[in-house]
C-alpha cells in the first residue's frame, strides 16, 4: 500500500480511467446500498429529466408548424417509428412506446455521458443486461403467445439440407441465447471503451511534451464518442426490433 | 495506514484506499442492486411519460398537421381549377368582343354604303333631270333664238325694202327670208 502510494506520487504519470465508473453515494461517505441515492441515480434522474424536456416540454405547444425543439422531437418519433415499420412491419408497432423508451434512455444515457466529469449510466453492465435481458424476455414470450410452439420453428432451418438441420438448430439455438449477452456488451464496452481511452490520453496530458498531441487525440476522440453515442443507441434499438421481428415472424 | 484501511473498508471492496478503482467498477458486484434499482424506476418513469403523454401528442400532432396539408393541397388544386376557369372566360369573353366589334364594324361598313348608293343614286338622277332641264332650256333659248332671227331678218328686209323706196309686203318677204334662212 505505502509502495504503492509512492509510486503514484513520484510520477506524474497516474493513470485512473477507470474511476469515472465508480458508483458513489452522492450524500455522505457511506456503503452503497439497494436504495442509496447515488451518481447512478443523478444521472439516471437527469436522463428522465432531459426525455421529459425534449418529449413532453418541447412538444407543450403542439405547433402545426413546430418549433425547434418540437421539430426535433417528431423527428425521433419519425425515426425510431419508421425503423419498426421497416424491420418488424406493421404489427410491430405495438411496441413503439417500450421500443421509444429504450431508444431514448439510451441517446440521452450516452451522450450526457459525455458531458465532462459526469457519470456514464450506460458503460455499466448492470444497466445494459438489464436492457438486454428486458428484450430478450420480451422477444421470447412474444414469440411463444403470437405462433405457440411455432415459435421454435425459429430454430429449425427447413431451407437447408434434411441432415444439416438438427446441427444449425443446435447452432441457432446456442446463438439465440447469446443475444442478450452481444446485445449489453457491445453497447456498454463500446461506451466504457471510449470513455477510457480518453482517460488515458487526458493521464498523457501531464507532460508538457506530449499534451498537445494528447489534447488533439482527446479532440479526435470525443467527436468518435459523439458518433458512438448515437450509432450505439441505433444499434441498440434496430437489434431490439429485429429481434422482435423474429418473434411476430418466426418463418426462417 | 489505519485510516487508510479503514476508508477502504467504510466504501466498498471494488475501491482501493486511494479512491481508485480496483479493477473494473462494472464487475463490481456490490453496486449492481443500486443501478438496478435506480435503472427499473428510470425506465418506467420514461415509459409512462413516453405512452402516456408524449407519443399520443406528437401522434396527435402529426397527424393534424398532414390533415392540414391535405387541406391546403385540395385548397391550392381548386383555386388552381378557379384560376383556371376565370382564364377561359376571359379568353373567351375577349374572343367575343372581337367578333362583335368585328359585326359591328362590317354592319357600319355595310350602311354606309347602303347610304352612300342611295345618295350616289339620287345625285344621279338629280343631276340627270337636271341635264335634261338645262337641255331642254337650250333647246328652247335655241329655238326662240331662231325665231328672233327669222323675225329680226324679216323687219330688217322690210325696213331695208321700204328704205329702197319699195313698199313692201310683208307676206313676200317672210317668204323669202324663210326661203333663205332654208339655206
Amino acid at each position: 500500500m505505502a509502495s504503492d502510494t509512492a509510486a503514484a506520487e513520484g510520477s506524474s504519470l497516474v493513470f485512473h480511467p477507470m474511476d469515472q465508473f465508480i458508483v458513489k453515494p452522492l450524500f455522505g461517505d457511506g456503503a452503497v446500498g439497494m436504495f442509496t441515492i447515488t451518481n447512478v441515480t443523478l444521472w439516471l434522474f437527469l436522463a428522465v429529466l432531459a426525455v421529459i424536456g425534449l418529449m413532453v416540454i418541447g412538444t407543450s405547444r403542439r405547433a402545426v408548424v413546430p418549433t425547434r425543439s418540437q421539430s426535433i422531437a417528431e423527428l425521433a418519433y419519425g425515426f425510431v417509428y419508421k425503423m419498426i415499420e421497416d424491420v418488424t412491419g406493421k404489427d410491430g408497432l405495438v411496441f413503439f412506446p417500450y421500443i421509444m423508451t429504450l431508444f431514448m434512455f439510451i441517446v440521452f444515457a450516452n451522450f450526457l455521458g459525455l458531458i465532462p466529469m459526469s457519470f456514464t449510466t450506460t458503460s455499466h453492465f448492470a444497466v445494459t443486461v438489464i436492457l438486454a435481458f428486458a428484450v430478450f424476455i420480451t422477444v421470447t414470450v412474444v414469440g411463444f403467445v403470437k405462433n405457440g410452439a411455432g415459435f421454435l420453428g425459429l430454430f429449425w432451418v427447413s431451407s437447408a439440407p434434411a441432415a444439416l438441420r438438427p446441427i444449425l438448430a443446435v447452432i441457432e439455438l446456442i446463438s439465440y441465447f447469446v443475444r442478450p449477452v452481444s446485445h449489453s456488451i457491445r453497447l456498454a464496452g463500446n461506451v466504457m471503451a471510449g470513455h477510457a481511452v480518453i482517460k488515458v490520453f487526458a493521464g498523457f496530458a501531464a507532460i508538457t511534451l506530449v499534451s498537445p498531441i494528447s489534447i488533439v487525440a482527446i479532440t479526435a476522440m470525443y467527436g468518435l464518442e459523439i458518433l458512438v453515442a448515437f450509432i450505439q443507441a441505433y444499434v441498440f434499438t434496430i437489434l431490439t426490433c429485429v429481434y422482435l421481428k423474429d418473434a411476430l415472424h418466426p418463418s426462417h | 495506514m489505519a485510516s487508510d484501511t479503514h476508508a477502504a473498508q467504510a466504501v466498498s471492496s471494488c475501491v482501493d484506499s486511494h479512491g481508485s478503482a480496483v479493477g473494473m467498477p462494472q464487475l463490481c458486484g456490490d453496486w449492481i442492486g443500486n443501478q438496478v434499482f435506480w435503472l427499473v424506476i428510470t425506465l418506467v418513469v420514461i415509459f409512462l411519460v413516453l405512452s402516456r403523454i408524449a407519443l399520443p401528442r406528437i401522434a396527435s400532432v402529426l397527424a393534424e398537421r398532414q390533415g392540414t396539408i391535405t387541406n391546403d393541397i385540395a385548397a391550392a388544386e381548386d383555386l388552381k381549377r378557379k384560376a383556371e376557369e376565370a382564364e377561359a372566360a376571359y379568353e373567351k369573353a375577349l374572343a367575343d368582343a372581337r367578333a362583335e366589334a368585328q359585326n359591328i364594324a362590317q354592319a357600319t361598313r355595310d350602311e354606309i354604303k347602303a347610304e352612300l348608293d342611295v345618295a350616289l343614286e339620287k345625285a344621279d338622277a338629280e343631276i340627270a333631270a337636271k341635264a335634261a332641264e338645262s337641255e331642254k332650256a337650250i333647246a328652247d333659248i335655241r329655238a326662240s333664238a331662231l325665231e328672233n332671227v327669222e323675225t329680226v331678218a324679216k323687219d330688217t328686209a322690210e325696213a331695208i325694202v321700204a328704205a329702197l323706196g319699195g313698199k313692201a309686203d310683208g307676206a313676200k318677204v317672210a317668204a323669202a327670208v324663210a326661203e333663205r334662212m332654208k339655206g
